[in-house]
């Protein structure tokens, strides 16, 4: 065995912390998708009937659609007869405080390291938590309401707030936009509901946590974020889920609007499980997430994604209004048999709009990467920017890293730059490290996070500390 | 000689990459307190003597034995070798984008001193440590927060070693080729540096090709290294009669003695 295998099959020994599974009972319908699991969804979540008959046609045009296949990712595709779409974890109907949570489901939350107490509160982070197909948990709740400022479960929110849900609720992302939307428009469970009230600065970082547990489950959350004029806020989601053979599908949308002069910042922290060495189970992460600015807004996605099998994702901004600022900062790793397309759309509708893209690729194992982005400037975008840099870092030579970015200019005015490198991380570097004391694994952490340092800045410091850790844990090992 | 004070005894060593023989039989000692300069032609194996004393593992040793403070480190990793105190300057620095110096001795001094079970230097300590190296060699302030060697000119990649060497304080330090894309001030100021951190207790090799810097850093023996081999040992003298002679004559003798 070579130094390099030897190293190459360590990196399969890292194991993935969040592999457990929580005994709990769930209340679930048998596997399958028709209109009558449509209706039972609907049912089960005492939805109004506009929202149902939304779903009733988004399950009709879903029908029609064929699931996309020019991402360079290839995987078996799902058979969408045997998920299951509904799962809940079964506890007392509604919770008075959270201490009378399932003790199971505490549990489950200390291994994941997620505290839904008054500590947390020092840390500034209020906490929604979606277990499988249902929002479990909300801190903070009453604490951020005094601001106006509503952080609920979309259920409760389209209970409680059918007004706002029903003007936002598929505004960024229509039913047919693509496949994997359309689908969570139909059979969407839960997800988190976040609306920010004009001029108001969220105090707090609002945060999502995102498990999926029962077997045989798909997990589609829909989060709709509204930041109203002049408003500011942070958000923050982690994403988790227990080792299984057989790939399990999670299918999300993300909506963000920004009012003018909102700011929104959005930072993810995906961990799906990724499967084993042998690319066996592990989550397919094919997400849709787009936010639309007006006038003088921002929204800033952030993310660094470390786990599912194969990742289909590309956080959008429409820069609708004059003025607005669109930014992409990606960290993305793959190890092992993982695959990953991803990037972002930049789309220029506004005058003098602004966008900025940095996306690093980490490639190790026998992993395929892929970056894919859009620069698009509309014939009305005067004077639009945009700067993308796309870097990719290899680890071994039996992993690949691909670039696509499509840039379209329709606007003589505007300045659309690119940049891109590829490099692997030299035994040069490492031996250079090593004769200053520094041991190989230390020197890869370094020399990673030196390579990601302009996308973890860009995360909240708690936030940095833990993907700093996540990525040296995903690639212990990996270079020979 | 006191045998309490020999640091670095080599014998008989002889290593290469794969097939390929570069150092073929190599005998060196140097004491404490002392400074060595090993001097010779382009490819007569002096980058290769420094690589295989670091532990890189590119280079395979095929006999004869390397000791430091009286015991082997030819099973040494590259960094156990440096936790005991050898020091490497780099003649080609290499990059680390996005790591910044401070940080990055910062993790070289907290890794040292993990590996003997010491905590991690106070942040004031080391700030402390930093600043007062950098006014040593005359480092500007902004130095600390750039990305390691990366847009460095060879002066400063050259003045960064150095500062590492004086922050680490090691035992052995080996200067691989430091004078070279050094202009004249910055030369001086590097030697200058290497000068004040002199003691009894450590001890330096001076790699180069040029007589030059042996100017400003005076050594106590001069080695030849000619073909893998050191073929003509001296003092100082020696080094002012390469430099006015060239090394045509020592590798005549040399070849001479080999018929």
């Amino acid at each position: 065995m070579t130094e390099e295998d030897k190293i190459l099959k360590e990196v399969t020994g890292a194991e993935y912390k969040y592999g457990f599974t929580t005994d709990i009972e769930s209340d679930k319908i048998p596997k399958g998708l028709s209109e009558d699991v449509v209706r039972l969804i609907s049912a089960k979540k005492n939805e109004p009937e506009w929202l149902l008959e939304k779903r009733l046609k988004a399950f009709e045009v879903w029908k029609k659609m064929d699931e996309p296949d020019w991402a360079n990712v290839s995987y078996k595709k799902p058979d969408y007869q045997d998920i299951i779409y509904y799962a809940a974890p079964k506890q007392k109907k509604k919770l008075d405080s959270l201490d009378d949570l399932d003790p199971e489901m505490r549990k489950t939350f200390e291994k994941l390291g997620i505290s839904l107490n008054e500590q947390k509160r020092l840390a500034g982070v209020a906490v929604d938590f979606v277990m499988d197909s249902v929002s479990v948990a909300t801190s903070f709740k009453d604490k951020l309401l005094e601001l106006g400022i509503i952080f609920c479960s979309i259920s409760d929110a389209v209970i409680e707030y059918p007004d706002l849900v029903k003007k936002y609720l598929g505004s960024v992302v229509p039913t047919g936009d693509n496949f994997f939307s359309a689908l969570n428009s139909a059979v969407f469970t839960d997800g988190s509901f976040c609306y920010i009230p004009k001029g108001v600065k969220c105090p707090m970082e609002l945060s999502t946590y995102f498990r999926i547990n029962e077997a045989g489950t798909g997990q589609f959350e829909r989060t709709l974020l509204i930041a109203d004029q002049g408003s500011y806020v942070s958000y923050l989601e982690g994403c988790t889920a227990p080792m299984r053979d057989e790939n399990q599908l999670h299918a999300a949308v993300v909506e963000l609007v920004a009012l003018d002069d909102a700011e929104i910042k959005y930072s993810t922290v995906q961990n799906w499980y990724p499967g084993n060495e042998e690319g066996v189970g592990g989550v397919f992460n094919f997400v849709t997430k787009r936010g639309v600015c007006h006038h003088r807004a921002k929204i800033s996605w952030t993310q660094v994604e470390t786990g599912s099998a194969v990742t289909w994702k590309y956080p959008s901004c429409i820069l609708k209004g004059d003025n607005s600022v669109g930014e992409f900062y990606s960290v993305a790793v793959t190890n092992n048999m993982q695959q990953a397309d991803t990037g972002t759309k930049m789309i220029h509708i506004g005058k003098n709009s602004k966008s900025t893209i940095i996306s690093k690729g980490i490639c190790a194992g026998k992993s395929e990467g892929s970056y894919r982005g859009l620069v698009k400037i509309m014939k009305s975008a005067e004077n639009a920017r945009n700067f993308s840099q796309c870097d990719s870092l290899l680890m071994g030579d039996k992993c690949g890293s691909h670039t696509f970015p499509y840039i379209e200019v329709k606007n003589k005015s505007a300045k659309v730059e690119h940049e891109a490198t590829t490099s692997k991380i030299g035994e040069d570097q490492i031996f250079y490290c090593n004769q200053r004391g520094i041991g190989t694994e230390e020197a890869i952490a370094l020399i990673v996070n030196g390579y990601c340092k302009d996308v973890l800045n860009q995360l909240p410091m708690e936030f940095a500390v833990e993907a700093q850790k996540l990525l040296a844990i995903s690639l212990e090992g990996s270079v020979g | 000689m006191d045998k309490k004070k020999i640091m670095l005894k080599i014998k008989g060593l002889k290593a290469g990459v794969e097939e390929n023989n570069i150092l073929k039989g190599i005998d060196l000692e140097v004491n404490k307190g002392e400074i060595h300069a090993i001097m010779g032609p382009n490819g007569s194996g002096k980058s290769t003597l420094s690589s295989v004393i670091a532990g890189k593992e590119d280079y395979e040793v095929e006999s004869g034995s390397i000791e430091f403070d009286g015991t082997s480190i030819m099973d040494l990793s590259p960094e156990e070798r440096a936790h005991l105190g050898i020091f490497l300057s780099f003649q080609y620095p290499v990059e680390i984008p996005g790591v910044s110096v401070s940080n990055f001795i910062k993790t070289s001094i907290n890794e040292t001193r993990k590996a003997k079970g010491l905590e991690p230097m106070p942040a004031g300590e080391l700030l402390k440590l930093m600043r007062e190296k950098m006014e040593l060699l005359d480092i500007k302030k902004g130095f600390l927060s750039r990305s390691l060697n990366q847009g460095f000119s060879g002066g400063e990649k050259k003045r960064n070693e150095i500062f590492q060497l004086a922050t680490l304080a090691p035992k052995l330090a080996i200067l691989d080729e430091t004078d070279s894309g050094l202009d004249i001030d910055a030369l001086r100021i590097v030697a200058n540096g290497i000068n004040k951190l002199r003691t009894p207790e450590n001890a330096t090799i001076v790699i180069t090709h040029y007589q030059r810097l042996l100017d400003y850093i005076v050594p106590d023996f001069v080695h030849v290294l000619y073909n893998g081999r050191i073929v003509k040992s001296g003092t100082k003298e020696l080094a002012y009669e390469l430099e006015e002679k060239g090394y045509d004559w020592i590798i005549k003798e040399v070849e001479e003695q080999c018929i």
